[in-house]
């Protein structure tokens, strides 16, 4: 039994940590938020990419670091804890996922290469407004070589220089398309939502140029579709590290804050009703890094428990960040809901994290569907 | 990253797989209702007999104890794999998980020579005289009686909750000694014969049936001096050290139970499909719920057993499980019976095997809550040891224990 990440992958971890906490703690996020002009924090962004972490799962064959997914949860975990406003997530969660495994040699050879060097921030554009894109419920069309449609909300948008595009294409097929932003036909526009500091926004596609991604799974009739699920596994098990980060950071300040303030002659950390509180909060956080590191294993040894272990570590990491962060509000009390105490930051990017990739109602129905698979 | 036992671990649980395959025929029923009590417990003895002649009662110990020599790994391997049958070893669990533990690291030579193996090999049983009707939570409170006389203690009072006291031999007790100091400085430790005159065991008719736990009274029960564990007044540190045996035992995530396997199989097969049934999006729903928390429990245990494979113990975040376990079996049931309508509460039927029967694990849940430490006793352990935060307030920590109310 080894269920728990190497001398290495941890000492990455310290070396993610230090420089966060160094380079972007959380007035990095607060510049980002207060400031409506700001979709992402350029400086500490170029700072990443300078130590390489934008290719880090970037295998060595088109320029990146090539580690493993291992090492992008250790990070994102960090990433999570800081909440960092950079385009990580967007660009290696589900951008570079999407083209690893569905792009041709061509295309890895041409867009990944830039990516690792920091000149191309990618995202993936699925939504269509309101509800999530069922197979059925895809608008946005892949024809003759060319998109059409409206997607929004879109991570990193306004900032993004390519994108991988959820499609419906001539055979109504779903399918998953790379494009370059930079074109005429892409319109963009800016979003404004409950988490400011990750910036979001729309994508419209006028007849844009794109290209389908087929390598996956042999291009089957359904392969676009297959190609979409597994980066959103992908995607759910790197976010959910995010999440237990961001969890962790809640607790501790929660637990830190009820030490010193006193409250009838006492520390409100003596009363039963805030310890058993924190008390029920760091169970959530354990649980859901338990769960969260079997989609970590999942992930990184290719096990076809993916979807199952991918949808539990979501919905667990769901509940235990959005619960430790608004009770992390509460313990605070009235400097809880203040604009300057940093209760809200988390708050907000528990809900959006919640929403982002689907919520957790879509993935419970992932994790019913996978056990009647495996026992029914 | 992975679940893969060392090639040691691997060997041995190959080992304990194929000893265990031996036994299963003989030992492992799926249901013991066909049995009396006294046919469940001398089937029970048997097989503790056999499990201890290989060492596995107490796999830790040296082979002299009556042990293998193993390791803590070794000892949850064996757990993993006996659990998957259905041995009858429940009448030794707390025998051999606390009171004796605390007899090996405070009896005497020749008192472990005398005690420990009959109670590996289960002919002998013992049970933890702790809670009594005023200290539960706060054994800290406990009040019967123990007076020096000669070479004898004199003991009166009662103890309750006493699981299987009816069928122990002996038992470890906390006693007061001294009511003129603090409640946590007079209290002294012994081991009983459970056959001592004077001694009055009567079981208690639980919430879901059962009698496994007991009242026991005492009245001028004498214990020779030579049955004291610890010093005379330092009773309350045996008893802490006691209560930290209670050994890292990996239960299963299920909480005794149904298996989420069977429960769907069941839900088909009486609810069907569609609306109601195994489709409905209510259904569907709670059956995620389960499977996250039992998930999360199972990666929490590997976490832990990594650890502990690398030769750390796990500390008190480990309380965790029994919280979690216990409330979801107890939800989990609930939900059962909801799906099934007003037909949930009939009971019995025998369309599940009692293993597996909501109905039964449901009232069950409600004892799994508070035995061992109370839901909320648990997690003031998280919060003060895990976290850091205060202690309660402890109005009656200097007063001496006679003046308390
Ligand atoms: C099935 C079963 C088997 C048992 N077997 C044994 C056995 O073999 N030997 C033995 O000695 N005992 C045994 N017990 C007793 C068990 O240890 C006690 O019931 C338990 O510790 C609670 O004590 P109590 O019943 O006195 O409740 P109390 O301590 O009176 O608790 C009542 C309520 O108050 C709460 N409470 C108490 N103190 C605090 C606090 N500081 N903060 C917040 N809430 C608090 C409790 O959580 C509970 O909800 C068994 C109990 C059960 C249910």
């Amino acid at each position: 039994m080894n269920f728990d990440f190497s001398d290495d992958q941890k000492s990455l971890q310290d070396e993610t940590h230090r420089f966060l906490r160094d380079r972007c703690d959380l007035s990095v996020a607060r510049i980002v938020l207060d400031d409506q002009k700001q979709a992402y924090s350029e400086s500490v962004w170029q700072e990443m990419v300078e130590l390489g972490w934008a290719g880090i799962a970037i295998p060595e064959q088109y320029g990146g670091i090539g580690l493993g997914y291992l090492e992008l949860c250790v990070m994102a975990e960090e990433m999570g804890r800081f909440l960092a406003p950079v385009p990580f997530s967007s660009t290696l969660y589900l951008f570079c996922e999407a083209l690893l495994n569905g792009a041709s040699e061509t295309l890895k050879q041409e867009i990944l290469p830039p990516v690792a060097t920091g000149k191309l921030v990618g995202t993936m554009a699925f939504a269509e407004g309101f509800g999530f894109p069922g197979r059925d419920r895809i608008g946005v069309r892949f024809e003759g070589g060319k998109l059409y449609g409206d997607k929004w909300p879109v991570a990193d948008a306004m900032i993004a220089d390519a994108a991988v595009v959820l499609a419906v294409n001539e055979d109504n097929k779903p399918c998953l398309c790379f494009l370059d932003l930079d074109q005429e036909p892409v319109h963009r526009r800016q979003l404004e939502s409950v988490d400011p500091s990750r910036g979001q926004g729309g994508l419209e596609f006028f007849g844009a140029e794109a290209e389908s991604l087929t390598a996956f799974e042999g291009g089957s009739d359904n392969s676009g579709w297959q190609l979409f699920q597994r980066v959103l596994n992908s995607a759910a098990v790197l976010f959910a590290f995010e999440q237990i980060g961001g969890a962790d950071a809640c607790l501790a300040a929660a637990t830190e804050f009820a030490r010193e303030r006193y409250a009838f002659g006492r520390p409100v950390g003596s009363f039963q009703a805030i310890k058993h509180k924190l008390a029920d909060v760091y169970v959530g956080n354990q649980l859901a890094r338990s769960n969260a590191y079997y989609g970590a294993w999942a992930l990184a040894t290719g096990a076809e428990e993916l979807p199952l272990a991918a949808s539990v570590a979501r919905v667990s990491a769901i509940q235990a960040y959005e619960y430790a962060a608004s009770e992390n509000v509460q313990v605070h009390g009235g400097m809880g809901f203040t604009w300057e105490a940093d209760c809200h930051l988390y708050l907000r990017r528990s809900r959006s994290l919640a929403l982002l990739i689907g919520s957790s109602g879509l993935w419970k129905k992932q994790v019913t569907r996978e056990l009647e698979r495996k026992f029914v | 990253m992975d679940f893969d036992d060392t090639p040691e671990e691997a060997e041995f649980r190959l080992e304990v797989r194929s000893w265990l395959a031996e036994q299963a025929s003989a030992y492992s029923l799926k249901s013991f209702d066909d049995l009396s009590f006294e046919q469940q417990l001398s089937l029970g003895r048997e097989f503790q007999a056999r499990k201890a002649e290989r060492g596995y009662a107490k796999i830790t110990w040296t082979q002299e104890l009556g042990g293998m020599g193993g390791t803590p790994m070794q000892a949850v391997i064996y757990e993993q794999e006996e659990e998957k049958y259905n041995f009858p070893t429940v009448f030794f669990a707390i025998s051999l998980g606390m009171p004796i533990p605390v007899m090996r690291r405070f009896a005497t030579e020749a008192q472990q020579q005398r005690y420990l193996k009959p109670a590996l090999r289960g002919e002998e049983v013992w049970c933890q005289l702790f809670s009594e009707p005023s200290a539960g939570s706060d054994l800290g409170g406990i009040r019967l009686k123990a007076v020096r006389d000669g070479d004898d203690w004199v003991l009166n009072g009662q103890k309750i909750w006493t699981s299987y006291a009816h069928i122990s031999d002996f038992g470890i007790i906390v006693t007061r000694t001294d009511p003129t100091v603090a409640k946590h400085k007079g209290m002294t430790f012994f081991f009983v014969d459970m056959k001592s005159p004077g001694i009055e065991v009567r079981q208690i008719k639980q919430a879901a049936g059962g009698g496994e736990f007991c009242e026991v009274f005492f009245s001028d029960v004498r214990v020779p001096d030579g049955n004291r564990l610890g010093e005379i007044n330092a009773g309350w540190s045996v008893a802490i050290a006691t209560l930290m045996e209670e050994r890292f035992a990996v239960t299963d995530a299920a909480g005794g139970g149904a298996q989420l396997e069977d429960t769907m199989h069941f839900l088909r097969r009486e609810l069907g499909e569609g609306d109601g049934g195994l489709d409905d999006p209510c259904v569907r729903e709670k059956i995620a719920d389960w499977y996250i928390a039992e998930s999360g429990i199972n990666n929490f245990y590997a976490r832990l057993l990594t650890g502990l494979s690398q030769g750390q113990l796990p500390g008190p975040e480990a309380a965790l499980s029994k919280i979690v376990i216990a409330r979801k079996l107890q939800a989990q049931s609930a939900d059962i019976m909801d799906f099934c309508g007003p037909a949930g509460a009939i009971y019995p039927d025998f369309q599940v095997s009692r293993a597996n029967d909501y109905r039964i694990a449901w009232l069950e849940a409600a004892g799994y809550r508070i035995a061992g430490g109370t839901d909320e006793i648990l997690k003031n352990t998280i919060a003060e040891r895990v976290l850091g935060l205060p202690g309660d307030i402890r109005v009656d920590k200097d007063i001496p224990f006679e003046e308390l109310k």
